[in-house]
């Protein structure tokens, strides 16, 4: 553990302090905002609503720590603040998209996944509403605010859900091509968005399509199959270990519900292992939905690496991913132990 | 641009009650269950929304401008798929289908299959909240329907009916009438034993919302109540208290805690359907008798 792992840079500290100065500013703490996933949210939804009077975005609260309040200074009548009632809000929603307008509403992961879960499931999936649920600060990167507000089980408790596109952002310009495509998507979606500081991955904006998965390197020892914070991580990692002289693909699965069953066949005839890397509950996220495209396929080496099916430890985001072995160097040793082993 | 309200003679109405109640026995009769006193309580209710003051469109069922109706308490479908059939929404012959294999019409409704559904509902305590987003939509969309959300006063122990409350309050939607079948039973008992749902006027009026309580049998009565709703989408949000008597209409299930769910066959079925037939009698509380 080193003591920039601590560093307080790592953390959310909200996104509100001084938020006129935040708004002119081409940069927070060295980082171009156009590169910080929190930044392109609200700005990205405005510009896309300039041209498409259907849009709406709604937040509980939070305008300004997910930054919906650069929605709401661009379109005013269009932005709904529920306060802290995220039922409400999302139920509301699908009220809203059932006349026909496409409701964005946001909050944290842990708050519209997991307290949302049913009004998801019943208002927006169910009845097909166009609703798109984007929850921010997914996974444990709240750090040590705990584990009330991470969100370590969204994505098996929302991938069992038919008709519910279930989506993970990567950086910046991946959110900007996930919410462009979402706009005419004809199912709710639920958007998994990490802490808004995510590193580069695409270096311009992807053309994406929900349900094809991006290889974004490619190797012949092994695939890491992974997603949201870990795909920078895992990229990271396969540079170490091509050093190495293992060669590593990598796989954005960004679409967890439906997932790319052709990209997983490749990766298992191609590279024969298996390795998924997930922001998430070892149970029911990312790779038990491989392992349940893999059973119907010839065998194949596999290992998952996640959270440990427990609580949390506090502490900062930086840190608990060094703990649970969720950085580049946590990931390069998870895949030469699984090499070699 | 249709007329806004119809003006249907009472007598006419009258005969639309009776008609709910009657094709509620029978489509449960297909069904081998069916939710009868909660549907017989809301007959009055659903008769004058749908065929007196609604602005609907049956040959054009997402006419963007018709007036929304949201069924909160999903279990009373079976009352609200007549009346839509019976306005020309679908082919009533569709009805002998209800709840069989394959079917458009479940005990909960699904405004995937059902026209004139205007949101799917079972899960209780979400009605009020779809409402909202309807009627903020209606004014972000400049548009003039109105939402009507019919509540049970048993789902009001739902906390999230109270988040939906204080938004519609908080946001001055007019545009959105809750109606409250205040029919005064939940599955399991009295909703005053169970949890207590009054002063149920205080209540609401504490949110900001512009409150009535009526009679729900009392066809005049809610005819009036409708009347006197404020035009225009910002106000306050308004609802209409209606008090009624869980399962009337059928003497042994008026208040009984056995009819939520039942099934009525042979001669309970024909001397159900003869009484129904017969009309409204007064209403004559056991424990008072």
């Amino acid at each position: 553990m080193t003591k920039d792992m601590q560093d307080e840079s790592e953390i959310f500290r909200g996104t509100t302090t001084g938020s006129t100065r935040l708004r002119d500013a081409r940069s927070v703490r060295g980082t171009p905002k156009a590169g910080m996933p929190a930044f392109v949210l609200g700005e990205e939804l405005a510009d896309l609503a300039d041209s498409d009077p259907r849009i709406v975005v709604a937040t509980a609260d939070l305008a300004s720590a997910n930054r919906t309040n650069d929605f709401r200074d661009r379109h005013p009548e269009r932005f709904v603040n529920f306060s802290i009632a995220e039922k409400n809000m999302i139920t509301a929603a699908a009220g809203m998209a059932s006349t026909g307008l496409v409701p964005y509403v946001a909050t944290f992961a842990s708050f519209a996944a997991i307290l949302g879960a049913e009004a998801i499931r019943t208002d927006c999936a169910y009845p097909r509403m166009k609703v798109r649920v984007l929850g921010s600060h997914s996974g444990m990167s709240m750090g040590f605010y705990g584990s009330s507000h991470h969100a370590l089980e969204d994505l098996g408790m929302l991938r069992c859900m038919a008709d519910l596109t279930v989506v993970c952002a990567t950086d910046a310009n991946h959110l900007r091509a996930i919410l462009r495509a979402s706009v005419d998507h004809p199912k709710a979606m639920y958007i998994r968005l990490g802490r808004g500081r995510d590193p580069e991955v695409y270096p311009s904006v992807p053309q994406i399509t929900f349900g094809k998965a991006a290889r974004l390197r490619e190797g012949t020892d092994l695939t890491i199959i992974t997603c949201g914070s870990q795909v920078r991580a895992s990229l990271d990692a396969a540079e170490v270990l091509a050093g190495e002289g293992i060669s590593v693909r990598v796989v954005d699965m960004f679409t967890i519900s439906k997932m790319d069953r052709d990209e997983i066949k490749a990766a298992a005839a191609e590279t024969g292992a298996i390795l998924t890397i997930e922001e998430h509950n070892i149970t029911g996220g990312l790779g038990s939905a491989v392992t349940e495209v893999l059973i119907d396929l010839p065998r194949c080496r596999f290992r998952k690496h996640g959270v440990p099916d427990k609580y949390v430890e506090v502490g900062p985001p930086a840190a608990l991913y060094a703990h649970y072995r969720l950085n580049a160097e946590g990931v390069a040793e998870i895949a030469r132990e699984f090499h070699s082993s | 641009m249709k007329p806004e309200r119809n003006n249907v003679s009472l007598s006419v109405l009258e005969e639309k009650a009776k008609f709910i109640r009657t094709e509620t026995v029978r489509l449960s009769r297909i069904a081998g269950a069916g939710h009868y006193s909660s549907t017989f309580s809301c007959a009055e209710l659903l008769a004058i929304l749908y065929y007196d003051q609604m602005r609907l469109e049956p040959g054009q069922p997402q006419w963007p401008e018709r007036d929304r109706f949201v069924m909160s308490k999903g279990h009373a479908a079976i009352g609200l798929y007549p009346v839509l059939a019976d306005l020309g929404f679908f082919d009533p012959s569709e009805l002998d289908t209800y709840t069989r294999l394959g079917s458009s019409y479940g005990d909960h409704p699904d405004m995937k299959k059902v026209k004139g559904i205007d949101f799917s509902s079972g899960s209780l305590g979400h009605g009020l909240s779809i409402g909202v987003g309807m009627a903020l939509a209606a004014r972000m969309t400049q548009r003039d329907y109105r939402t009507y959300v019919m509540l049970g006063d048993g789902e009001l122990s739902e906390g999230q009916i109270w988040e939906a409350a204080n938004s519609a309050g908080h946001f001055g939607l007019q545009n959105l009438v809750a109606v409250v079948d205040r029919n005064g039973l939940s599955i399991d008992g009295h909703t005053e034993d169970i949890m207590t749902v009054e002063p149920m006027e205080d209540r609401f009026a504490a949110f900001g919302w512009e409150v009535q309580r009526i009679d729900g049998h009392d066809l005049n009565a809610v005819r009036e109540a409708f009347a006197r709703l404020p035009s225009g989408r910002n106000g306050r949000p308004q609802v209409i208290i209606a008090d009624t008597v869980k399962g009337r209409g059928v003497a042994h299930m008026e208040m009984s805690l056995d009819w939520h769910v039942g099934n009525l066959v042979g001669e309970d079925y024909d001397a159900v359907m003869a009484e129904l037939e017969a009309g409204l009698r007064p209403y004559e509380p056991e424990s008072m008798a």
